[in-house]
């Protein structure tokens, strides 16, 4: 191992771009969270705890509520809808394998604002859902689901359903086919060899994958902002109104904090969990 | 061992609701109605008028630069984290693995607002250069995820073989390890480039007057009218991320 140590200085660019880059700029979010709002929307550095606890409004916890609802939801709907899709991948023939996987992470990497736009397309009054339920007869006012949380519901999923395929792959493709063919063989019934076999051995990629979901439903912006309507604001909204409207930086930065607080949970709780290795 | 019927149609209907979106968005593009939901004929008339249409290409230019320029410099980095990682250990790794995940897992939202505060409080007027920057930190990551993977499986002694053939340490990456690095390499680039053009949230916080983007664009047309353009326009956008992205994994795949 003498190719070891040989350039020790390698790091230092790279650990000094995210120090000062990333670091810095997350500590000033949190320095700026303790001041408060200057007249002309300037910050005035005083600590102070007002920003916070102006979070415990009803308005503010609402909203809140209404984005930790919304992400559980879309985390729920993802493992449901990508479970059977993620086994169906890991099962089918290697060389088939490559091509499914590449289906589903094509979408993870396609711009995200024209994907959600998709949907306003699709959802619009007078879009295209409803041009054709009212062309077949099926319907005769024009549905209404832009603008309101199904939407939202419908756009998350949609956005962040690879997220959950791409780990519980990588861990049903680790499971052993025989372990399945022995429960069969002992007469499990189709419910008890999902329950008793599958399930528990993919538990470090049901995790991830909902932790990987989670995150960014909770945080998120363009969804919401381009789906929901003026009630349906999730944090990420408030954040952006707050820094980008109101100009009220400091409740701005208490807010990315409580958000952060949130993600940092979700990720220890991933990371407890043992694993970090499905993330390509 | 076989998979169950219904296991296969989830998964196909799953296919079916990630793609159909998508391709009802580039078949409508071609539509020749105003009003973009009835179908009324084949028509490359939205396209044409993107071409035409100056603070689009301006727009375009402006993604292009960003993308280019911050690539690069997350290549680099990236690169650079990579081999560390990898082949050189130093105190304190897991720490900077879990921080360098950070930029990745976390919602885009706070690292526009952690961007746009650095910008301000040391008054970097927000223009493309911010812009640059706030791409480049969160792309670089990928690519030290990307390179590192491709790194792992290289095996040590094709470069301990060199070395003891007497290059250099400088001389037997250059010559050895880089070579079978490559694939990963570009791989790692084509992914920057396709996130770096597709990103709006970072770009709309740290964006400044005349450095808009393209998706910084599309985003200002939905909310103000939607017109067929933007089916056009969104079309091209994702042909052309889908196509970089075929392309990175072909790349990987030698």
């Amino acid at each position: 191992m003498n190719t070891k140590k040989s350039f020790p200085w390698l790091i230092v660019p790279p650990a000094a771009t995210l120090i000062f880059l990333f670091g810095v700029p997350l500590l000033l979010v949190l320095a700026v969270s303790f001041a408060s709002r200057g007249t002309y929307g300037g910050i005035e550095w005083v600590g102070t705890l007002t920003n916070y606890t102006s979070i415990a409004d009803l308005l503010y916890l609402r909203i809140f509520w209404r984005s930790v609802w919304l992400a559980v939801v879309t985390t729920a709907i993802c493992l449901v809808m990508g479970f059977p899709m993620a086994y169906a991948i890991a099962r089918a023939p290697k060389r088939r394998q490559g091509i499914l996987l590449l289906l589903v992470i094509i979408p993870f990497w396609t711009n995200f604002l024209v994907r959600t736009y998709a949907w306003m397309f699709i959802l619009r009054t007078e879009g295209l859902l409803n041009t054709v339920l009212m062309s077949l007869g099926l319907i005769h006012e024009p549905l209404n689901i832009l603008f309101t949380d199904w939407a939202v519901l419908i756009g998350l999923v949609y956005g962040y359903l690879p997220f959950m395929v791409l780990p519980l792959y990588a861990a049903l493709e680790r499971l052993d086919p025989s372990l399945i063919e022995a429960a069969w063989d002992l007469y499990a019934k189709p419910v008890q060899v999902f329950t008793r076999v599958v399930l528990p051995l993919s538990k470090p990629g049901v995790i991830a994958g909902c932790v990987l979901v989670f995150i960014p439903s909770l945080g998120a912006y363009i969804t919401p902002d381009l789906l929901g309507g003026a009630r349906t604001m999730m944090i990420g909204n408030l954040i952006q109104h707050q820094y980008l409207v109101v100009r009220d930086w400091p409740f701005g930065s208490a807010l990315s904090f409580v958000l952060m607080a949130g993600v940092l949970a979700a990720v220890l709780y991933y990371l407890r969990a043992g694993g970090a290795r499905s993330l390509t | 061992m076989k998979t169950g019927r219904w296991v296969i149609a989830a998964s196909a209907a799953d296919l079916l609701f990630l793609y159909l979106p998508i391709a009802i968005l580039i078949v409508f593009s071609f539509n020749a109605s105003k009003l973009s939901a009835r179908w009324q004929g084949f028509s490359l008339q939205w396209y044409a008028q993107l071409f035409t249409n100056q603070a689009l290409l301006a727009a375009t230019e402006n993604s292009l630069i960003i993308a280019v320029v911050s690539t690069v410099l997350a290549g680099l980095l990236g690169v650079l984290t990579a081999v560390a990682l990898e082949r050189q250990p130093f105190r304190g790794q897991t720490a900077f693995e879990g921080f360098l995940l950070l930029p990745i897992v976390m919602p885009e939202i706070m690292m526009g607002v952690a961007m746009l505060l650095f910008f301000v409080m040391i008054k970097l007027p927000l223009s493309l250069v911010t812009m640059t920057i706030a791409h480049t930190v969160f792309n670089f990551p990928v690519v030290a995820l990307i390179v590192r993977a491709r790194l792992h499986k290289l095996d040590p002694r094709l470069e301990e073989a060199a070395r003891d053939l007497g290059a250099t340490p400088w001389v037997a990456f250059r010559r050895v390890t880089l070579p079978l690095l490559m694939p990963g390499i570009v791989g790692a680039l084509l992914m920057a480039f396709t996130l770096s053009l597709d990103d709006f949230i970072i770009s709309f916080f740290t964006a400044g007057v005349g450095s808009t983007t393209l998706p910084i664009k599309v985003y200002g047309m939905l909310k103000t009218a939607v017109t067929p353009e933007v089916n056009a326009l969104s079309a091209i956008l994702v042909l052309v991320s889908m196509a970089l992205v075929a392309a990175a994994t072909w790349v990987q795949r030698k």
